[in-house]
């Protein structure tokens, strides 16, 4: 139990950053952004290579600087080229593909062997004993959210903000929508690779098809977390990322360990929580109406 | 004080045509020239479709016009971006919804448009004690409580206080026109007319260059120091000053019909 809380809670605060980087896609701006996968995987391809090489620290922050390239395309297709959004994530993913080949040396996996990570650097401070890659991913991902909530909180987090909730205003109001559209999708793609990177480095190895379905599971956990701490501002935004993508994790783990769900139907339960929860609020109104009408009807019989 | 003859905004020869070359073809702006002088306010009336707010959509840059030029204190704007224009127009829409994000709390919209439009702080400025204490103060004068909600969302507002937020929003920092397209026609009339006295304070206060629509024939004699009607496009009836103020609205009407060859059209129309 304590092994598998111990994992929940690495996993939960790695994973969040993806979670974070959909809160600002899908939440603060309104677009479904699928370069998620892609720049998950582009942030481990990455760091893994750097690692490699010996650069660890150098490894996150070309993460961080590759995945914002990615939101840049993407960004670049929908503003600029009148690509519909959508379908601009789907294009820039399946060019990421090759990118990323690229980047782990035309290979579709690639492995850190003797080479110092975060966390062996970490661990070799002593800080935390065994619960040291807890309390580094921990320590991350706090940062990541509190720089989050800093950045949207600033003249031009504000802009971003202002560009999902009401673009008429913004375009009224001296705002370049397509600027702040392209800083936002930069700035998520950003965070996602910063956790591929992360997860990486922890994993000691990244994968081509690591990142599927990873922009499901973000939302799931953005879902699952705003269910249970609630929708309001920034701050409340970050901590319900963070304990959903724990509490995401943690059911994973447990269902890994116990095997009440055999692991390889977890991707559709994912699928099936994410789909119910976005469906929700039509599901609602068609339930209402049905009662509406079945109460009609009976007192129409009486 | 600004200088009174200095042309604020000039429309030369202005056309626009929507849907050139297809049954729907219509030509909306036919070739419109206008001068508005430092300190103007002209109300604008007209039939339905007379071209009012294509006018305002064609100085606020929402789309370009097909010929003709449009000049904001001595610049060519013909060409800018509609964001761009937006640094020196002030616009203010019908719908009450249209000029806040309901999201975001009335602080929040506040430091948004007044850091944009003053470049204060750099683009990860935040906002300041002293622009809290300033924006308070601005919304005790709107006279709705709005001062003491400051960490509201703009959401939970009903559509009188967004108006007045929105107003008070686009003249924060002095804008060098305020084009105001009928923007308390959808407030009830207690409501609407509180709003239509702050603009009328906020824009003689500070005697910002402005424009507005209305379907209120005494509000469009009454407000401001010159009067437009609009008719297919064209700008049919031009008075302003000592000629205005002889007129009644019959007389309105009346030129109205001798300048557009029929009776004025709009279902909206109020005469009193």
């Amino acid at each position: 139990m304590l092994f598998i809380t111990q994992t929940a809670l690495e996993l939960g605060f790695m994973y969040a950053m993806v979670s974070m980087a959909l809160f600002l896609s899908y939440r603060v701006l309104d677009i479904a952004d699928l370069t998620t996968d892609g720049s998950f995987v582009l942030g481990a391809a990455v760091s893994v290579t750097l690692a490699a090489a010996g650069h660890p620290f150098l490894a996150l922050l070309a993460a961080l600087l590759a995945g914002a390239c990615a939101g840049f395309v993407t960004a670049f297709l929908q503003t600029k080229l009148g690509v519909p959004s959508i379908l601009a994530g789907i294009i820039t993913n399946t060019g990421l593909y090759t990118a990323n080949l690229m980047a782990m040396g035309w290979k579709s996996n690639a492995s850190l062997l003797k080479q110092d990570t975060i966390f062996t650097l970490f661990k070799a401070t002593g800080i935390g004993g065994d619960w040291y890659e807890l309390i580094l991913s921990g320590v991350i991902a706090l940062l990541a959210a509190a720089a989050m909530v800093f950045f949207l909180n600033t003249r031009l987090g504000l802009s971003i903000r202002a560009t999902g909730d009401n673009r008429d205003m913004v375009r009224a109001s001296s705002i370049n929508p397509n600027l702040t559209v392209s800083v936002g999708l930069c700035v998520a793609n950003a965070f996602t690779a910063l956790a591929g990177a992360v997860v990486a480095q922890s994993q000691k190895s990244a994968d081509i098809n690591g990142g599927t379905g990873i922009v499901v599971v973000g939302l799931a956990c953005l879902i699952i977390g705003e269910t249970i701490v609630g929708r309001g501002g920034m701050t409340r935004g970050m901590i319900a990322v963070i304990a959903g993508s724990i509490i995401y994790r943690f059911i994973y783990a447990v269902a890994l360990k116990t095997k009440i769900v055999p692991i390889d139907c977890l991707k559709a339960l994912t699928a099936l929580i994410v789909a119910l929860a976005i469906a929700a609020p039509t599901i609602k109104n068609w339930v209402a109406l049905q009662r509406r009408k079945g109460v009609e009807r009976r007192s129409r019989n009486a | 004080m600004p200088d009174k003859n200095h042309p604020m905004l000039e429309l030369r020869g202005v056309s626009k045509t929507f849907n050139p070359g297809t049954p729907n073809e219509k030509l909306a702006l036919d070739g419109i020239d206008l001068t508005l002088k430092s300190g103007d306010f002209a109300t604008i009336v007209g039939s339905n479709g007379a071209g009012k707010s294509t006018l305002f959509n064609a100085i606020g840059g929402s789309f370009l016009v097909d010929s003709g030029s449009v000049w904001l204190d001595g610049e060519d704007i013909t060409y800018e971006k509609e964001y761009r224009r937006s640094r020196s127009i002030g616009r203010l829409f019908q719908d009450p919804m249209r000029g806040t994000a309901p999201h975001m709390t009335i602080e929040e919209n506040l430091t948004l448009v007044y850091m944009h439009a003053s470049k204060g702080g750099g683009i990860f400025g935040r906002v300041s004690r002293k622009d809290r204490e300033m924006f308070r103060e601005k919304l005790a004068l709107l006279g709705m409580g709005l001062e003491d909600r400051m960490k509201q969302p703009v959401g939970l507002l009903s559509g009188g206080q967004r108006q007045a937020l929105t107003l008070m929003m686009a003249t924060l920092i002095t804008p060098k026109l305020l084009l105001l397209d009928e923007h308390t026609a959808a407030l009830d009339p207690a409501t609407a007319e509180k709003v239509l006295e702050l603009t009328r304070e906020i824009v003689s206060e500070r005697s910002i260059t402005c424009l507005m629509i209305t379907h209120n024939m005494h509000s469009a004699l009454v407000l401001g120091n010159r009067t437009l009607m609009m008719d297919g496009g064209r700008i049919v009836l031009d008075v302003a000053d000592e000629e205005r103020e002889s007129l009644t609205v019959d007389d309105l009407l009346e030129r109205f019909r001798a300048g557009a060859g029929k009776q004025l059209d709009n279902d909206r129309i109020l005469l009193s």
